[in-house]
């Protein structure tokens, strides 16, 4: 298929691999900040072709695996309300919150649908009229213009009983944080395709500026992230710490304008919690005053208790980068894709569920 | 959740597209891509959005680097 088998090659792969290996001198710790990266260099097997000195580090780039327990409370309090429909992405229903997940509730009687995209829960509320349908907003920032989109249509519409639990992220505040705390040692960012493609490389500078850490955009087959970790070795050779993109095709530096528009329009920044990393400054989106009556919680009370997460798990641990699914107590014991512990084990982006699946 | 891949622009009508990437087909809508798409093109779906139309120039780039590594017989 075009724009996908050029990218598959093993014989381009190999030969990339050996100028890896050429260039490659000293060890060097790179991490990639996308869940479908995580993916896709593990099914590749790239991990194991690379020299040893190379260490590849996956950081808090699954949606679903940065999503705060108390968020995942405030959703299953939400499938709890009387006369309400809970439409959500299907990678969140079955992630544990402190007793229950959205799956149990719906086993209970909750009313959960499983949508693909914005408008099929747009489309529950049109055909629902007397019941509140609820859209669970997760994501970065490929999937918020996509819920910004949505938004702007149910006011167009006048549809009175469509909101959204707003829970989206942006990862540069979170790849700065990760640096911030000081207890990571990262040489490269292999940094995210698709939230690029909306928000440009140029939202790396500030990280490659500040930390000087070389960044480099990564389309998501194997010979792209393999022409990815080249140019990242060949910027830490060269003492260089600025923004390239690998995935030209498809990402340029000053992002996608007319999405960018449409979640200026809609959201503003706000701190948000993330899994493992706490709260971050401005590292949420919420509703402008303009659209917030399309926020639910204006209409319910949604306060959880604040609570601690299990504590064997190492999800946290494992979305900084400081353990390996390999140091948690839980992983592969108890902790398994069919019954899952924490975030990471559940999402198929997550990074035990990609050890589980594909690591020896 | 973020799988975003590449499909090919079947039909256009108002702000949606009949998109496929061999074989599968469906409806997607515009509300958020860089530049309108012609019946032709390749775009990247993400959540039944068509976020951006591949930029066949760079693409072309990017392939050509990959041919200069074929022929680099140092790289071996």
């Amino acid at each position: 298929m075009k724009h996908l088998d050029e990218y598959r090659d093993p014989h381009l792969a190999g030969k990339l691999i050996d100028k890896i290996k050429a260039l490659s001198h000293r060890p060097v710790r790179l991490m990639e900040v996308c869940g479908t990266h995580t993916v896709s260099i593990f099914r590749s097997g790239i991990r194991s072709l690379l020299p040893p000195s190379i260490t590849l580090l996956s950081g808090p780039g699954c949606p679903v695996c940065v999503t705060a327990t108390e968020e995942i409370d405030k959703f299953i309090k939400l499938g709890q309300q009387k006369d309400t429909i809970v439409a959500t992405f299907g990678d969140l229903v079955r992630v544990p919150g402190s007793s229950s997940s959205l799956q149990k509730e719906r086993a209970d009687g909750a009313d959960i649908r499983v949508v693909y995209s914005t408008f099929d829960a747009l489309d529950i509320a049109r055909r629902n009229p007397s019941r509140t349908v609820v859209f669970l907003a997760v994501g970065f920032e490929t999937t918020a213009p996509t819920i910004a989109a949505a938004v702007k249509e149910t006011k167009k519409e006048g549809i009175g009983n469509f909101y959204i639990i707003p829970a989206h992220k942006i990862i540069p505040p979170a790849m700065e944080a990760l640096l911030a705390g000081g207890e990571l040692a990262i040489d490269g960012f292999i940094c995210p395709g698709h939230v690029s493609v909306i928000i440009g490389a140029d939202a790396y500078r500030p990280v490659a500026d500040k930390y000087h850490i070389p960044c480099v955009v990564a389309g998501f087959e194997p010979v792209d992230i393999l022409q990815t970790i080249y140019m990242l070795l060949s910027q830490i050779e060269e003492g260089k710490a600025i923004v390239e993109i690998q995935y030209r095709r498809a990402v340029n530096f000053t992002g996608n304008e007319k999405a960018l528009a449409l979640l200026s329009e809609v959201f503003e920044t706000c701190d948000a919690p993330w899994r493992g990393l706490g709260t971050i400054p401005d590292s949420g989106l919420r509703l402008r005053d303009n659209y917030r009556a399309l926020d639910i919680e204006t209409k319910f009370d949604l306060t959880v208790p604040r609570t601690q997460d299990h504590p064997g798990c190492s999800c946290g641990d494992i979305l900084r980068g400081v353990k390996t699914p390999l140091d948690c107590v839980l992983y592969r014991k108890v902790c398994t894709p069919s019954n899952p512990y924490g975030p990471c084990m559940v999402s198929t982006e997550g990074t035990c569920a990609a050890y589980y699946k594909y690591h020896d | 959740m973020c799988l975003a891949v590449p499909m090919q622009v079947l039909e256009l009508k108002e702000n949606t597209a009949v998109v496929d990437m061999g074989g599968t087909r469906k409806a997607v809508r515009l509300d958020a891509i860089d530049r309108p798409p012609t019946v032709g093109d390749y775009v990247i779906v993400h959540a039944g959005f068509a976020i951006h139309c591949i930029d066949e120039e760079e693409a072309k780039i990017t392939l050509q680097y990959f041919e200069e590594i074929f022929a680099d017989e140092t790289s071996r």
